[in-house]
């Protein structure tokens, strides 16, 4: 901190100020978010997913697709008053899995976007900030490999190979080893992005004044730089959910998800291998698509939606 | 002009040799006993061990069978599969064509409507054609390919009957010539209509965003000053500037093509490098493995490089700086 010589009370109220704009450039995020109809839509989509992934239990019970319990229910039913979306080859019931397998769509998606969220904007403020170092050129090769190796079959190969806890026992089979690989594939983009950014806000003027007043690196880092890519972090966050929910669901359906755990992926594998295809049991193999669409549908949505309103170059041409 | 090219090709096949070393040390760290693995259970002689490592390049320390490793790849010795023994080279060989034909031909099919359907949704901004064509491409774009390769098998192979069902023959058949070929396409139809529809939305969004922002620019109100008509304006200067970011797009997903089409390929069993990749994973089979990673990510490479140079060829911006 270089301004340290102001009274307590006058920082008290810097920092009050602080907050008041804070509160009134959410406001004002919100009054443009609210005349974009796609991302509004988004928001409502995904706030009855995530109702429903929190709420599953109450409205769903899972005894309905544990299979010790289903075993004197029909199987292979069409949807009817008992089972809104039928039951599957052992008479599972396709809606409580169906409702239960979002959460593990959802807890997977959010945890591994923040998790490439977070190494994709450590890489490119890092990288930007350095620009033109030996780090920078560094991490740029590091960053530049995980852009090219295909990343699926990537992921495929991690999932089947971590059996074992791993990184000192912090990865754990199943929901663990996903999220971790999934995180750790999918954050180059936003690694790019956000260098760029880096880059052309630390040649602005106010960063030259800041340090001609002798600020420090930290001081220009914390006050200047992340103020001006927090909007950028938020929307590229949004817009890399979309991609971890699909990179999950397709992980599941190839049969390497967690064993323990509904997923739609999961769904939509065993749907497969029971042979809904050859059946043509839509109630089975539908619901599951439908949710994974709706879901990358309204992040998809919402994440341009934010995008159009934080970052600068769009907004300008929207008036 | 050519010093820049020179350049980039420089950076790529530095590029190729730190994928080389990256391969080699992921996969033998994720894998510290490839030979204990491959034999779980089974009692093997030490003199037998040796022979295996020997024969897969897994004697002596890390660093000489990295030196080792280096070597044979670059005279294209990819070594042997763990899973049948037959050498690498020939099994890729083998999966390629499949996967080059079905994933080419659905990448080509997808850049040309989808940058159709942005370029029409993208004149025609704000209009119910506008929200049909970016509404469709949402769609397309939010749906997982597995799901949609589920619905389309079940709707044109099973109810209708018009396709098969998998694979690239019929069992039973025993067509050569113009006839087997006729039925790899009838074969091949399904899944390119699958690709097809899944790769045309990232299009058609870059597209029509990248066309608006074009529209925006001076120099198209200057044309329309100029008295030229619409069309004229839109298809030779509005478009052809738009053109450069799809551009780069189309190129960097032709690198991905050969490693795109996993599920898909698994889904209508496509004898192509996705089911390989899949099947090499469950081993693992790392020489497979490693062989595949290189050629995936060797393309991508090789498709970048060619992104650029289109780019300067494109842009003239790009050439003068």
């Amino acid at each position: 901190m270089t301004a340290t010589t102001s009274p307590p009370t006058e920082r008290l109220a810097s920092r009050r100020i602080a907050w008041i704009r804070r509160r009134r450039a959410l406001a004002d995020l919100w009054r443009r978010f609210r005349r974009d109809r796609p991302g509004l839509f988004g928001l409502v989509v995904l706030t009855l997913i995530v109702f429903m992934a929190v709420a599953a239990p109450l409205i769903a019970d899972p005894a309905r697709f544990d299979l010790l319990a289903v075993r004197d229910i029909e199987e292979w039913q069409s949807p009817n008053s008992s089972h809104w979306f039928g039951t599957d080859d052992n008479g599972r019931d396709v809606f409580a899995m169906f409702v239960h397998g979002s959460r593990v769509s959802l807890l997977v998606g959010l945890t591994a976007a923040a998790i490439a969220i977070v190494i994709g904007s450590l890489f490119g403020l890092t990288s930007g900030y350095t620009a033109g170092s030996w780090l920078d050129r560094v991490l740029n090769r590091v960053t530049e490999w995980f852009l090219v190796i295909p990343f699926l079959p990537l992921a495929i190969v991690l999932v089947s190979v971590l059996d074992e806890p791993t990184l000192f026992g912090l990865i754990k089979p199943g929901l663990g080893v996903i999220v971790f690989v999934i995180g750790i594939t999918s954050w180059p983009g936003t690694a790019r992005v956000i260098r760029a950014q880096v880059m052309s806000v630390k040649e602005r003027l106010y960063v030259d004044r800041a340090r001609a007043l002798g600020a420090n690196d930290r001081h220009v880092i914390t006050r200047h730089i992340l103020p001006n890519v927090t909007g950028l972090i938020v929307a590229n966050a949004t817009l890399t959910v979309p991609i971890t929910i699909l990179t999950e669901s397709t992980l599941s359906f190839l049969g390497l998800g967690d064993p323990t755990r509904q997923s739609w992926g999961r769904i939509l594998n065993e749907a497969k291998q029971a042979g809904a295809i050859t059946r043509n049991a839509w109630w089975y193999y539908l619901p599951a698509g439908i949710g994974i669409l709706l879901v990358v549908l309204a992040f998809t949505l919402i994440g341009q939606a934010l995008e159009t309103i934080l970052n600068p170059k769009l907004r300008e041409r929207e008036s | 002009m050519l010093t820049l090219i020179l350049r980039r090709l420089m950076a790529g096949v530095v590029m190729i040799l730190f994928v080389l070393s990256f391969n080699f040390f992921l996969f033998r760290v994720v894998e510290s006993d490839p030979v204990g693995s491959l034999y779980r259970g089974r009692n093997i002689s030490a003199e037998q061990r040796e022979r295996i490592q020997e024969r897969y390049g897994l004697n002596g320390s890390k660093p000489e069978q990295f030196v080792k490793y280096v070597r044979e790849m670059a005279r294209g010795n990819f070594g042997y599969s763990y899973a049948n023994n037959r050498p690498v080279s020939t099994l890729i060989r083998e999966k390629l064509w499949p996967t080059l034909w079905l994933v080419g031909i659905s990448t080509l099919l997808s850049t040309l409507l989808g940058t159709i359907i942005g370029i029409w949704s993208a004149w025609h901004r704000g209009s119910w054609r506008d929200y049909l064509g970016t509404g469709t491409t949402m769609l397309l774009y939010a749906m997982p390919d597995f799901w949609l390769a589920m619905i389309v098998l079940v709707w044109f192979g099973r109810e209708m009957g018009w396709f098969p069902l998998g694979g690239l023959e019929d069992p039973s058949s025993d067509a050569v010539g113009l006839t087997k070929l006729l039925e790899n396409i009838h074969h091949l139809v399904l899944p390119g209509l699958v690709l097809t529809l899944s790769y045309l939305g990232e299009y058609a969004l870059v597209m029509r965003s990248s066309l608006i922002e074009v529209m925006g620019e001076d120099y198209l109100t200057v044309a329309r000053a100029k008295g030229l008509r619409d069309k004229f304006v839109r298809s030779r200067h509005a478009v052809r500037n738009a053109m450069l970011p799809v551009i780069t797009l189309i190129t960097l997903n032709f690198g991905f093509v050969l490693g795109g089409a996993i599920a898909v390929e698994s889904i209508f069993s496509i004898p192509g490098l996705g089911n390989a990749t899949l099947a090499a994973s469950k081993g693992p089979d790392l020489p497979m493995l490693q062989a595949l990673f290189l050629l995936f990510s060797v393309s991508v490479i090789v498709m970048n490089i060619v992104a650029e140079i289109l780019y300067m060829y494109f842009d003239p911006r790009v050439r003068t700086r």
